[in-house]
């Protein structure tokens, strides 16, 4: 009866219903299209790095991230190479650059450049075209959600690279770039012409390990031996990078201040219903009080009525934040929406319309039985 | 006087209020209710009879005084306690009846046994046996906005008996209803009154009421100043409003021709001054 009172209670105001939806249904949407564009942009700094075949990352000292690193000078390789437990260490040229576009204007693009066949870090999803396309002369491979952003319309299509003249020889699906300059794939040796690099030199050196198990014990004694640069784990540059896009500049503090003013704004619209709605029953729960009823099942009767608002809002705001996912999954900010991110955020819609229902209770628990023979 | 004694109040106080307009409501109230009768509380407005009713429901605790329900004793018990002795004893009715708009005869009726964990299907036939006693078969799916007054009334009842209750409190329970109504409804109470398990306190101040009485306490400014012992002719007393089955009660409220209780006479055959 708990639940028929509650459900009752609950539908016998549609009009009141229908704000206290509105109300969980804007503050899901939001905090729905906040945090998965924060899980969005998450996906995009560590994609480089999770794509990479390596354990152990060697960058110059105080690489802020993928995108944003100095240069090694190459003897390094040598170094670390000789250190027991190192299978292969894959030399990678990474930088900003200008893409000059075949009709004219220009963007800026990350250019990466790797040797496919080293087996460090090559294109993934590739749609059209091989991987190992982009060992051929000029060619490069580029992400088909940037192709407009980069002037291309079809593959085959000639570009150039600051001053060299490239050929779009494959197309991935789904690399998208946090910083919104696309990642350009070519060959090591021509990315290294292209940002005017020496020919040892690189950006980052990737080691891979006999064993992952030693991954710990190798960087340590990869730090013993080189000096002036970083040698971080696979999880400590990720770490790294979350850190600079998402904390340093500021981007993840406003994605997630965007969020908590969504369950804020929820919180408040669903307690003022609940309040108004407590207020109109308190006759009938001074009467249930009267006849017997603890306290605590005043409560609960409130609480199911949070619980209600919490499971129906959830289900429309997920169904309106999940057509927003689908129609952002082509461009270049996806909102990505993960089984974990749905399921917490049916947690905190539950633990939003709780906390909602705390005024009513306090409002419930203050109530004199004596009301009863109020005339 | 051999029927178990059901209440028990001596000496009850009750200040409302603080500081300088603090009222004492409540003077020294003494009262006993045994099972079998059907007790009125009259008195003028103003004078503790709706603040004795919530003190003696376990609504209100006195300022002093104490108060005995089926041999409990409820001085010094907590809110949660006395819910508890309200859910075990006690079944009420009131005034404005107090129904759950929402939901329909039946299930006000069940909430009530709910309230005191019983579920299910034996609740659900249950209220139905209660509902079709106070006369109302054919209204289990009927709303409370949708019912008369009186049928309104009689579902209070219905909620009120469900749980069996050795003491039931009507608060004004004919004060919202027309005449054919109100005679229906006391009726009803005094039809209650006679289980012998069971006391009836109903505090009124409609004079129709009288000739449903067992015993009228009269109250004035929180002292009980009258108890008496009404006397019916053997004719009167088997009159048929209170001594009507509760399944022959009419659905519309109206007793069956011949009912009403008009030519009742009472005389005082006991009369006690209450000590105050």
């Amino acid at each position: 009866m708990v639940l028929t009172l509650a459900f009752r209670n609950l539908f016998h105001d549609r009009i009141r219903l229908a704000v206290t939806l509105v109300g969980i249904l804007f503050a899901i949407v939001l905090v729905a299209v906040q945090l998965g564009l924060y899980q969005g942009a998450r996906q995009m700094i560590i994609s480089m790095i999770d794509n990479a075949e390596g354990e152990i990352w060697i960058t110059s000292f105080g690489a802020k991230s993928f995108e944003e690193a100095g240069l090694l000078s190459g003897r390094e390789r040598h170094a670390v190479l000789s250190v027991p437990g190192v299978t292969k260490v894959t030399p990678l040229a990474v930088a900003f650059t200008e893409w000059r576009k075949p009709a004219g204007g220009s963007t800026l693009i990350v250019l990466v450049g790797t040797d496919p066949a080293d087996g460090g870090l090559a294109p993934w999803n590739v749609v059209q075209g091989e991987p190992n396309t982009i060992a051929e002369p000029h060619a490069v491979a580029i992400d088909k959600t940037y192709m407009e952003n980069l002037g291309v319309k079809h593959i085959a299509e000639i570009a150039q690279v600051d001053q060299t003249r490239v050929k779009v020889a494959a197309l991935t699906d789904g690399i998208r770039s946090f910083t919104m300059a696309p990642y350009v794939f070519t060959s090591l040796n021509r990315a290294r012409t292209m940002l005017g690099m020496q020919p040892d030199q690189a950006t980052f050196l990737l080691v891979k390990l006999a064993d992952p198990m030693t991954t710990d014990a190798v960087r340590d004694e990869i730090k013993a031996r080189l000096s002036n640069v970083d040698v971080l784990t696979q999880a400590e540059f990720r770490t790294r990078s979350l850190d600079h896009w998402l904390f340093g500049t500021g981007a993840g503090v406003a994605l997630i201040g965007g969020a908590i003013l969504g369950i804020l704004v929820g919180t408040v619209i669903v307690a003022q219903t609940l309040y108004s709605s407590t207020k109109d029953h308190l006759r009938e729960f001074a009467t249930l009080r009267a006849l017997g009823s603890s306290a605590g099942d005043i409560h609960r009767v409130i609480l199911m009525q949070a619980g209600l608002s919490a499971v129906l809002g959830y289900i429309l705001g997920m169904a309106i934040a999940m057509v927003v996912v689908h129609f952002s999954e082509q461009t270049a900010l996806p909102i990505l929406m993960t089984p974990e991110l749905a399921i917490g955020l049916f947690v905190l819609t539950l633990a939003m319309c709780a906390i909602s229902a705390v005024s009513a209770i306090v409002k419930v628990t203050k109530i004199d039985p004596a009301m009863v023979f109020a005339r | 006087m051999s029927s178990e004694l059901v209440l028990e109040a001596m000496d009850i106080v009750k200040d409302l209020g603080q500081g300088a307009g603090m009222v004492r409501a409540l003077k020294g109230v003494s009262v006993t209710l045994r099972a079998g009768e059907l007790t009125l509380l009259m008195g003028p407005s103003g004078s503790g009879k709706t603040t004795l009713l919530s003190i003696l429901g376990c609504i209100l605790s006195p300022t002093s005084g104490n108060v005995r329900i089926a041999g409990i004793d409820t001085e010094g018990l907590g809110p949660e306690a006395l819910a508890d002795v309200r859910r075990r004893h006690m079944g009420f009715v009131f005034q404005t009846y107090n129904l759950f708009p929402t939901l329909n005869a039946e299930e006000n009726v069940r909430l009530a046994l709910d309230v005191r964990g019983r579920r299910g299907r034996l609740a659900t036939d249950q209220a139905r046996e209660t509902l079709t006693k106070v006369g109302l078969s054919h209204k289990f799916r009927s709303y409370p906005g949708n019912m008369s007054g009186g049928e309104q009334q009689r579902v209070a009842v219905a909620r009120a008996l469900a749980s069996a209750p050795s003491l039931l409190l009507a608060d004004e329970p004919t004060a919202a209803l027309d005449s054919e109504n109100g005679q229906a409804v006391m009726a009803l109470l005094a039809e209650i009154a006679k289980d012998k398990s069971r006391a009836v306190l109903a505090v009124t101040h409609d004079h129709r009421t009288l000739p449903y009485a067992d015993r009228i306490l009269r109250i004035e400014d929180g002292l009980i100043v009258d108890d008496e012992r009404p006397e019916r002719e053997p004719a009167v007393i088997v009159a048929p409003p209170p001594t009507l089955s509760l399944d022959e009660m009419r659905s519309d409220g109206e007793p069956p021709a011949g009912s009403h209780p008009n030519g009742s006479r009472m005389s005082k055959k006991r009369k006690t001054k209450a000590h105050g």
